[in-house]
C-alpha cells in the first residue's frame, strides 16, 4: 500500500496522574479509512486530539509527511477536524461558516464562492448558503461541518464521533456518505468512534483500542474473524468467549468436550480463550451435536433468532435463522475453522475488560 | 383548572407592578407634564434647554459614558481570564470580586470619601513616603472612579456568564481551521459575547446616568449631575413638577441609548465576519 502519512512514536499522555495513553505506537498510511475503535475512556479521542493539535502528549513524537509536528499548534497543521458535536459557528450563516478557513488564508472571493458551491455539493446541501446553523437538523449539521472542514484541502480529516447524536437510520445513510466522499477527495480519514458497526462498515483499518493500549490492528475482516484477545472479541459483536484447554495442535477441549479447530502453536495442555460467534454455532438434534443442551431463551431479531443454549455449564449465544423453542433439546456442532483459539491475557495491558453494550 | 390557578398565581405580581411600577410612572408622567396648580404645561420638559440643566445633563451623558467605556475595558479580561478558570477557583474568584456588593452601596462609597480625601488615608499614605498628594476628590475623576469602582461588577458578570457558556469546541473548531489566537478572539469569542457586553452596558450606564449619591459624595456640590438636579428639585426646592419633567427627559436618553445598544446587537448577530 501507500505511504506512511502520520507515525506516532511512543506517544503517552495522563491527566492528573491518570495515564490515558501509554506508549502509543501507530502509523496511519495515505487515503487509509482508519478507525480508533473502543470504549469510553479507551483514549481513542485523546490519540485524535493529540493528531489535531489540540493536546500535546507528555512524552513520544508525531510525524506527520516526515517532519515532526508534536509541538506545532494546531492553526498551523495541515488537518482539520469534525467535531463530535459540530462546532458550527452559530453567529455565522452557512457560507460564513464553510468560508471561515478559506478568509483565514486570504482566498480571494471568486475562489471562496466557488469551494462553497463545490463543498455544499458535494454533502448534498445546495442552496443552504444563506441559512443559519440552529435552523438547520442535525444531520445537516453534520455535513456543514464535514464541508468547512473539507474546503481547506486537508490532508487528512479527522472525525471524533461524527454520527454519535444522529438517529440510527441517518447514521447508516452517513456511513454511506462518508465512504462516498473518502473516495472522491482521496484522502486520509482518522474516524473515532464507539460503534463497531460504524468501524466495520467504513474502515480500511480498525484499531481497536482499551484503556490506553492498541489491542489489535487489522482489517474489518481480520478483527471481526480473528479477534486477537477476549476484549478485542467481545467488543467487535455478540460472541461466546469460553475458558478452554489446548489439548495439542488442532484439539481444543471446551467444556470438557473435545472439539476439532484448525489452530496450531499454542503448546499442549495449555488454557486459552475460545470465540465462537453466535452465527457460527449450529443447532442440530441431540444425538448429532458435539455437545448438546437446551434451550432456555429466544428473542426474534428480524434477520434471525437470538437464542440461548445452556450446555455444559454454559449459556451459548446463537444466531439461527431455525427457531427452537424454549425448552427444545439441540445438539452443538461448530466447523473447525470457526472456532478461534486466543492465547489468555499474558500483560495488564490484554486484561480484557467486560463491556457495557 | 390548573391554567386558572396559574393565572391567579401571577396575581401578586399584577398587584405588585400596578402598585410600585405603573402607578409611580403614571405620577411622574401627571407631575412633569403640570404645573404647581395642576395645568397641563411642558414648560418642565422645555426647562432642560436652561443652561444649569443642560450642561448637568451633557455631563452626566460624558461621566457615565466614560465609566462604561472604562468598565468594559477593565471587565472583559478579567471575565475572560475567570472564564478560563478552573471551576473551584473561578468561583472563589467570583465571590471575593462580589463580596464588597454585599455591603450597603452608601457605605462604600463614603469609604472611598474619606480614602480620596485631601487628607484621608490615600494621601497621607502618600506623603508619608514623600510623593506628592492627589487631588482627586471633588473632581470629575473621582465621580468617575466611584462609578467604576460600584458598577464593575455589573459589567463582569454578564460577559463572564456569556463567555462561559461559548462551546470551546467552537474556539478549538477556529484554530483547527487555522485562526491563530488572535484571529479566533476576534472572530469567534467577541462576536459571541456581544450580548453579554450589552447587558454589562445597559446595567452600568442606565444606573450611572442617573445616579445622584456617587457625585453627591465623591464630587462634592461642585458638579451637578442630572441626577443631583432632580434630587434637588424634589429635595431642596419641593418642585415635584420639575423634577418629574426633568426625569421623563432622562428616561428618554435612557430609552433612546438602549435602542441604539440593541441596534449594535443586531449587527454584531447578523454580520459579524
Amino acid at each position: 500500500m501507500s505511504n506512511k502519512l502520520i507515525t506516532l512514536e511512543n506517544i503517552s499522555k495522563s491527566y492528573d496522574n491518570h495515564l490515558v495513553l501509554d506508549e502509543m505506537n501507530l502509523y496511519i498510511r495515505e487515503n487509509e479509512f482508519v478507525t480508533l475503535l473502543g470504549p469510553s475512556g479507551c483514549g481513542k479521542t485523546t490519540t485524535l486530539r493529540i493528531i489535531g493539535g489540540f493536546e500535546t502528549p507528555d512524552t513520544g513524537r508525531v510525524v506527520f509527511d516526515g517532519k515532526d509536528i508534536t509541538k506545532l499548534p494546531a492553526y498551523k497543521r495541515q488537518l482539520n477536524t469534525v467535531f463530535q458535536k459540530y462546532a458550527l459557528f452559530t453567529h455565522m450563516n452557512i457560507a460564513e461558516n464553510i468560508a471561515f478557513g478559506l478568509k483565514i488564508k486570504n482566498k480571494s472571493k471568486s475562489y471562496i464562492d466557488d469551494k462553497i458551491k463545490y463543498a455544499l455539493k458535494l454533502v448534498n446541501l445546495e442552496g443552504y448558503e444563506n441559512r443559519m446553523p440552529d435552523s438547520l437538523s442535525g444531520g445537516q449539521q453534520q455535513r456543514i461541518a464535514i464541508a468547512r472542514a473539507i474546503v481547506n484541502e486537508p490532508k487528512v480529516l479527522l472525525l471524533d464521533e461524527p454520527l454519535g447524536a444522529l438517529d440510527l437510520k441517518l447514521r447508516q445513510d452517513m456511513q454511506y456518505e462518508l465512504i462516498r466522499l473518502k473516495n472522491e477527495l482521496g484522502i486520509t480519514f482518522i474516524y473515532v468512534t464507539h460503534d463497531q458497526e460504524e468501524a466495520l462498515t467504513m474502515s480500511d483499518t480498525i484499531v481497536v483500542m482499551n484503556q490506553g493500549y492498541i489491542q489489535q490492528i487489522g482489517t474489518p475482516e481480520m478483527i471481526y474473524n480473528e479477534p486477537e484477545n477476549a476484549f478485542v472479541a467481545d467488543f467487535i459483536g455478540d460472541s461466546n468467549i469460553i475458558d478452554s484447554i489446548m489439548v495439542r495442535d488442532e484439539l481444543v477441549e471446551i467444556l470438557g468436550v473435545k472439539f476439532a479447530c484448525v489452530d496450531k502453536g499454542f503448546g499442549e495442555n495449555v488454557h486459552v480463550d475460545v470465540v465462537i460467534r453466535p452465527e457460527d454455532v449450529e443447532l442440530v438434534k441431540p444425538e448429532e451435536g458435539t455437545i448438546s443442551g437446551e434451550v432456555t431463551h429466544i428473542i426474534f431479531k428480524g434477520v434471525h433468532y437470538e437464542m440461548e443454549v445452556m450446555a455444559n455449564g454454559f449459556e451459548w449465544l446463537v444466531h439461527s435463522t431455525r427457531m427452537y423453542p424454549v425448552g427444545e433439546k439441540v445438539g452443538i456442532k461448530v466447523d473447525p475453522f470457526n472456532i478461534q483459539i486466543m492465547n489468555k491475557p499474558a500483560s495488564e495491558d490484554e486484561e480484557a475488560v467486560q463491556i457495557e453494550e | 383548572m390548573k391554567n386558572k390557578f396559574v393565572k391567579w398565581l401571577s396575581l401578586p405580581y399584577a398587584l405588585w407592578s400596578m402598585a410600585f411600577v405603573i402607578i409611580p410612572l403614571l405620577m411622574v408622567f401627571y407631575f412633569g407634564l403640570t404645573d404647581k396648580s395642576g395645568k397641563f404645561t411642558i414648560s418642565n420638559i422645555l426647562s432642560i434647554s436652561l443652561p444649569v440643566h443642560f450642561k448637568s445633563l451633557l455631563i452626566a451623558l460624558l461621566l457615565s459614558l466614560i465609566s462604561t467605556i472604562i468598565c468594559l475595558l477593565l471587565s472583559y479580561p478579567l471575565a475572560m481570564i475567570l472564564s478560563s478558570m478552573n471551576s473551584g477557583n473561578n468561583r472563589l474568584m467570583i465571590l471575593i470580586f462580589v463580596l464588597p456588593m454585599w455591603m450597603n452601596f452608601l457605605l462604600r462609597t463614603l469609604a472611598w470619601q474619606t480614602l480620596l480625601e485631601n487628607e484621608g488615608v490615600i494621601n497621607t499614605i502618600l506623603r508619608a513616603i514623600h510623593l506628592p498628594g492627589l487631588k482627586i476628590i471633588n473632581t470629575p475623576y473621582a465621580i468617575v472612579f466611584g462609578m467604576i469602582y460600584n458598577f464593575l461588577p455589573f459589567m463582569v458578570l454578564p460577559i463572564y456568564n456569556v463567555l462561559c457558556k461559548i462551546d470551546k469546541n467552537l474556539l478549538n473548531a477556529a484554530r483547527d481551521l487555522g485562526a491563530n489566537e488572535i484571529q479566533t478572539f476576534l472572530k469567534v469569542t467577541l462576536p459571541l459575547s456581544v450580548p453579554g457586553i450589552i447587558s454589562g452596558i445597559t446595567m452600568v450606564f442606565v444606573p450611572a446616568l442617573t445616579t445622584f449619591v456617587i457625585s453627591d459624595l465623591l464630587g462634592g456640590s461642585k458638579i451637578l449631575l442630572i441626577g443631583n438636579v432632580i434630587e434637588q428639585e424634589f429635595t431642596l426646592n419641593s418642585n415635584w413638577n420639575l423634577g418629574s419633567g426633568l426625569s421623563i427627559v432622562l428616561m428618554l436618553f435612557i430609552v433612546i441609548s438602549m435602542i441604539i445598544t440593541a441596534i449594535f446587537d443586531k449587527d454584531g448577530e447578523g454580520s459579524a465576519l
